[in-house]
C-alpha cells in the first residue's frame, strides 16, 4: 500500500488541493479508506489526518470501513421511486444476498441508497464502483448478480448496462445550432474583449444555476479585481433531484461548454479553469479529459489561445456524493480539497474565491449560452424570452410523462405547453426547479417558465394523478436532511426535526397540533440558515401545505396529543428483566 | 465624522472592518452568541446572532458593519427563533444541567436561560455518544458538544496545535481529536491550553475541579449572561 499511496500522492503533485482526487483512487482501489493510508497522505501532503478524515466522513463516496469489490449503488429519488425503485432494490436484495447498507458476508458487494444520479429520464438508475447503471430491471439485475459472482472485471461487462442516452427532444435558440470549436474565441478577439462583454451585458444572461444574477456583471465585477491571478469554475456539480440537463450538455455539447469557460477567462484575465463534475458523471471523465486535449491541440487552450496571447487551462475535478457542493462557496471549499461546507459572505467569491483569488463560478448552460452569445450577440438572445428573463432555459423533463428528456424553451413559455409537448396528461402537479423549488397544482399551469414566475435550474417533474404527495414531500424531505452539511444549527439540527416531524405525520401518528408545529419549523429553518439549501428545505413542505392543507389534515388522528416515542415499547428492556408479559406491564401509547 | 448603525433604534459608531457583532458590543449592546469569541476568527455557524439587518437575516458576528444599517436585535420575534434555535441545539445531543458540572458556567445554559427558555419543545434526539476519558487531566464528553468549533479555533490560532476537528455531515456531525488512536490521552493537549478551557458547554472539562467553586457561586448564578459577555469582552479588548 505504501507505494501505491505514494505514486498517487506523486502523480498528484503533492498538492493537497488534490485530495479527492487521491481519497477517490484509494477509495476505487481499496473500497474504502484504511486508516494506514490517511497517515501516509497525511504526512505526504502535510495536512492533519483529521482533516482527510473530516473530508471522508463528509463525502457520501469515501468510507472508513470496506465496501463491497463491487460497489452497487441505487438511486433514491423520487423520479426512480416512480419507475419502481422498491421493488427493483427489494430484487436487487434478494438476487445478491446482501441488505440495502451492507457488505456481503464474502465482501464481494455492497449495496446502499445514492442521492439523484441525474439519471432520471432513464430510471431506476444505479451506480457500480462509480459508474452510471441505466434503466436497471428484473433482467439486468440478474445479469449483473452473475457478473459479480462469477467476479468478471467491470471492463468485461456488456455496455448496454451502461449505456446512456441523451433523449433531447426539443432544441431551440442554443442546442440547434451549436457553434463550431473556435468561433466564440475568434469572434470575441475579432469584435474586442470590451465589446464582446458588452454583448454580453445586452444579452441580459442570467446564471442558469437557479439564482439568476446576470452574467455580464458577475464577469465585469471580477474583472476588476485587482490580483494576479483570476479563475473560472464551470459548476457541473448538478445534484437537485430531477436534473439532467449539464449531464447532456457535457455529453454533446463540451467543446461550446469550454469555449464558454475560455470566454470568461479572457474577458476576466484568468489563466486557470475548473470542471466541478458530479462524482455521479464519472462517465463522462475520460471523454471530457479526450475533448480538453483535443482542445490543446487544436490551440484552443493552453498557451497562446488562438494566437491571441492569451492562455488558460482547464482541470476536471470530481465530487464525491456532496448535494451541497453545488452551492458555489461549497463547491470551492471543495475544488481546494475540503469539505464542502458554504462559506460565510462576504466576502464573494468574485473578489475571494478558489484559494482566496477572485473567481467566477457559473453554470454548464450558462457557459454554453455566453459562448453562442459570443458569436450571434446580444441582441440575438435578448430577442427571445420575456423582459426579464432572456433567452431559452434548458429543462430536464422527467416523471410520469410519455417522453422525458431534455428540452429548451424560449422564457416566458406556459407550463401547459411543456406538459402537452412531453406527453403529460392526467397531471395531479409539477415539482419545478427540484426539492428546493416550487410544487404546482394542476390549476397552476398558465404560469410562465421564468425568473420573474417560475424558476428552475432545469428540474421539472411530472406527477400523475395516482401519486401520493406526501410520498414525494416525504423524499425531499429526507434527502434534505440527508445532505445538509451540518455546519449551521437551524439547518443541521431543522432538516432532520422536519423529516421526523414529517414522518410522525404521515405514519399516522400525527395530532392536532403537529402540523401547526411543523409549518412552525418550516419556516425557522428557511429564515435561519446559512445557505440556499437550508432556505429552500422547508419548500416541499411549504409549497404543498398551501395548496394541499387537507392531504396534512387526513393523516391526523382526532386527539389532542401522541407522545413522541413509543410508551410501550420503552417497557420492553423492562418486561424482558422481569419476564412479564401480562397487560399489567403493556402501556397503551394514548388513554382511551 | 465616525460611521454609524442603527440597532434597535439606538445609533452606534464602528470603525471599517469591524462586523456587527464588534461594533455592537464595544457600544454595550449584547447580541447573543454560542460560537462567537472576540479572541478568535468569527464562524458564524450557530446562528443565535442572527440579526435583521434592513430585511435580511444576517449573522452578527460574520456580517460587516456598513455606513446606515438599520439592524433589529433585540426584537421579541428575533429572541423567540433564537429560543427555537438553542432549543435544537438542547435536543440535538444530551443535556442534563442539573448532573453536568458546569452548571451555572455553562454559556448554553445561560442563554437558554436569557431567552426564557423553560422547556426543551422539540422531540429529543437522544443520540449515542461517548465519552473520552482517556487523557490524565481533560475530559470530552461528546453528548454535550455543539460544534461550535471554539476548541478547533483556540487550538489552532492561540496554543498552535491542531488538536480538534469537526467530522462528519449534517445531523452525524461529530468532534474528532488529532492522534492516531483518536484518544485525547494521544493528543498534544494539555490542561492549560486554551482549547481545553474555552468550550461554551460540558463537553470539555478540566479533571478535579468539577465542583471547587460550589453551586450557587458560580458565573451565571446570579448575573445573565448578557451582563457577564459584555464586560469580559469588553475587557479583553480594552487589554
Amino acid at each position: 500500500m505504501t507505494a501505491f499511496i505514494q505514486d498517487l500522492v506523486e502523480k498528484n503533485h503533492y498538492q493537497h488541493t488534490h485530495l479527492l482526487h487521491i481519497l477517490r483512487a484509494v477509495q476505487a482501489h481499496y473500497h474504502y479508506i484504511p486508516k494506514d493510508a490517511i497517515e501516509q497522505i497525511a504526512r505526504l501532503l502535510a495536512i492533519s489526518r483529521t482533516q482527510i478524515m473530516g473530508v471522508i466522513e463528509f463525502y457520501s463516496f469515501f468510507h472508513l470501513s470496506p465496501r463491497g469489490h463491487y460497489e452497487i449503488l441505487i438511486s433514491d429519488s423520487i423520479t426512480d421511486h416512480l419507475l419502481g425503485k422498491h421493488e427493483l432494490a427489494a430484487y436487487l436484495e434478494e438476487k445478491l444476498n446482501v441488505k440495502l447498507g451492507e457488505v456481503r458476508a464474502d465482501g464481494l458487494v455492497s449495496l446502499d441508497n445514492t442521492s439523484c444520479t441525474g439519471l432520471c429520464d432513464q430510471g431506476p438508475a444505479g451506480l457500480v464502483n462509480g459508474y452510471a447503471l441505466s434503466r436497471l430491471d428484473k433482467a439486468k439485475v440478474d445479469q449483473i448478480t452473475d457478473l459479480i459472482n462469477q467476479q468478471t472485471p467491470l471492463e468485461g461487462w456488456p455496455q448496454a448496462l451502461f449505456q446512456v442516452d441523451d433523449n433531447l427532444i426539443r432544441s431551440d435558440l442554443l442546442l440547434s445550432a451549436p457553434i463550431p470549436a473556435g468561433a466564440a474565441l475568434q469572434s470575441a478577439f475579432n469584435r474586442g474583449l470590451k465589446e464582446t462583454l458588452n454583448e454580453l451585458d445586452i444579452s441580459g444572461l442570467r446564471g442558469r444555476g437557479g439564482a439568476g444574477f446576470k452574467t455580464a456583471t458577475k464577469w465585469k465585477f471580477c474583472s476588476e479585481e485587482l490580483n494576479d491571478e483570476h479563475i473560472v469554475v464551470c459548476n457541473a456539480d448538478e445534484g437537485e433531484p430531477g436534473t439532467f440537463k449539464d449531464r447532456v450538455l457535457l455529453n454533446s455539447y463540451a467543446h461550446q461548454v469550454f469555449e464558454g469557460m475560455t470566454l470568461c477567462a479572457a474577458l476576466i484575465g484568468a489563466q486557470q479553469g475548473f470542471l466541478y463534475l458530479r462524482g455521479e458523471y464519472l462517465h463522462l471523465y475520460d471523454k471530457l479529459e479526450a475533448i480538453l486535449a483535443e482542445r490543446r491541440q487544436a490551440g484552443l487552450l493552453g498557451q497562446n489561445i488562438v494566437n491571441a496571447d492569451f492562455n488558460f487551462d482547464i482541470e476536471i475535478c470530481l465530487g464525491a456524493g456532496a448535494y451541497i457542493c453545488g452551492e458555489e462557496s461549497a463547491l470551492i471549499e471543495s475544488l481546494e480539497g475540503k469539505m464542502g461546507i458554504p462559506r460565510n459572505r462576504p466576502p464573494y467569491p468574485v473578489t475571494h474565491g478558489y484559494l482566496g483569488k477572485p473567481t467566477v463560478v457559473n453554470n454548464v448552460e450558462t457557459f454554453l449560452a455566453a459562448a453562442s452569445i459570443a458569436v450571434n450577440g446580444g441582441n440575438w438572445f435578448a430577442n427571445i424570452g420575456t423582459d426579464k428573463s432572456k433567452g431559452t432555459k434548458i429543462l430536464s423533463i422527467c416523471g410520469d410523462c410519455a417522453q422525458p428528456g431534455i428540452y429548451e424553451y424560449p422564457f416566458g413559455t406556459d407550463i401547459q405547453t411543456i406538459l402537452d409537448d412531453c406527453g403529460a396528461s392526467d397531471v395531479l402537479g409539477v415539482q419545478i426547479g427540484g426539492p428546493s423549488g416550487t410544487f404546482i397544482s394542476n390549476k397552476e399551469f398558465s404560469r410562465l417558465l421564468a425568473f420573474e414566475d417560475l424558476a428552475t435550474g432545469g428540474s421539472f417533474i411530472v406527477f400523475n394523478q395516482q401519486r401520493n404527495i406526501l410520498d414525494v414531500v416525504n423524499n425531499f424531505t429526507h434527502f434534505f436532511a440527508h445532505e445538509s452539511c451540518g455546519f449551521c444549527t437551524p439547518c443541521r439540527v431543522g432538516t432532520s426535526l422536519l423529516k421526523n416531524q414529517l414522518d410522525k405525520i404521515v405514519d399516522g401518528h400525527g395530532s392536532a397540533g403537529d402540523v401547526v408545529a411543523l409549518e412552525e419549523l418550516c419556516q425557522i429553518v428557511k429564515k435561519q440558515s446559512h445557505c440556499g439549501l437550508g432556505q429552500t428545505a422547508a419548500n416541499p413542505i411549504l409549497t404543498t401545505l398551501e395548496r394541499y392543507p387537507e392531504l396534512y389534515q387526513a393523516q391526523l388522528k382526532k386527539i389532542s396529543y401522541e407522545p413522541g416515542f413509543d410508551l410501550d415499547g420503552a417497557l420492553e428492556t423492562a418486561r424482558r428483566l422481569a419476564k412479564r408479559d401480562d397487560a399489567g406491564a403493556h402501556l397503551a401509547q394514548v388513554e382511551e | 465624522m465616525s460611521k454609524t448603525i442603527t440597532i434597535d433604534g439606538q445609533v452606534i459608531p464602528f470603525e471599517e472592518g469591524q462586523t456587527i457583532m464588534e461594533a455592537a458590543t464595544e457600544a454595550g449592546v449584547y447580541i447573543p452568541h454560542l460560537c462567537h469569541h472576540p479572541e478568535y476568527t468569527p464562524h458564524g455557524s450557530c446562528k443565535l446572532c442572527n440579526v435583521n439587518v434592513n430585511g435580511r437575516t444576517c449573522s452578527a458576528c460574520t456580517f460587516p458593519a456598513m455606513e446606515g444599517q438599520q439592524i433589529l436585535n433585540d426584537a421579541k420575534d428575533i429572541n423567540e427563533e433564537r429560543k427555537k434555535i438553542t432549543q435544537m441545539l438542547f435536543v440535538e445531543g444530551n443535556h442534563f444541567c442539573p448532573s453536568c458540572e458546569k452548571t451555572g458556567n455553562c454559556q448554553l445554559q445561560a442563554v437558554a436561560y436569557h431567552l426564557n427558555m423553560l422547556d426543551d419543545h422539540f422531540p429529543l434526539f437522544y443520540p449515542h455518544r461517548e465519552m473520552d476519558a482517556s487523557h490524565a487531566k481533560v475530559l470530552i464528553d461528546h453528548n454535550r458538544c455543539i460544534f461550535c468549533t471554539l476548541c478547533v479555533r483556540a487550538s489552532q490560532q492561540k496554543d498552535g496545535k491542531d488538536v480538534f476537528a469537526i467530522s462528519g455531515r449534517g445531523i452525524n456531525k461529530h468532534l474528532i481529536i488529532n492522534a492516531e488512536s483518536g484518544l485525547l490521552k494521544d493528543s498534544e493537549l494539555e490542561a492549560t491550553d486554551q482549547a481545553a478551557h474555552i468550550c461554551p458547554t460540558g463537553a470539555i472539562l478540566i479533571k478535579h475541579t468539577a465542583y471547587q467553586v460550589p453551586i450557587g457561586e458560580r458565573i451565571y448564578d446570579h448575573t445573565q449572561i448578557d451582563q457577564v459577555s459584555l464586560n469580559s469582552e469588553n475587557l479583553q479588548h480594552d487589554n
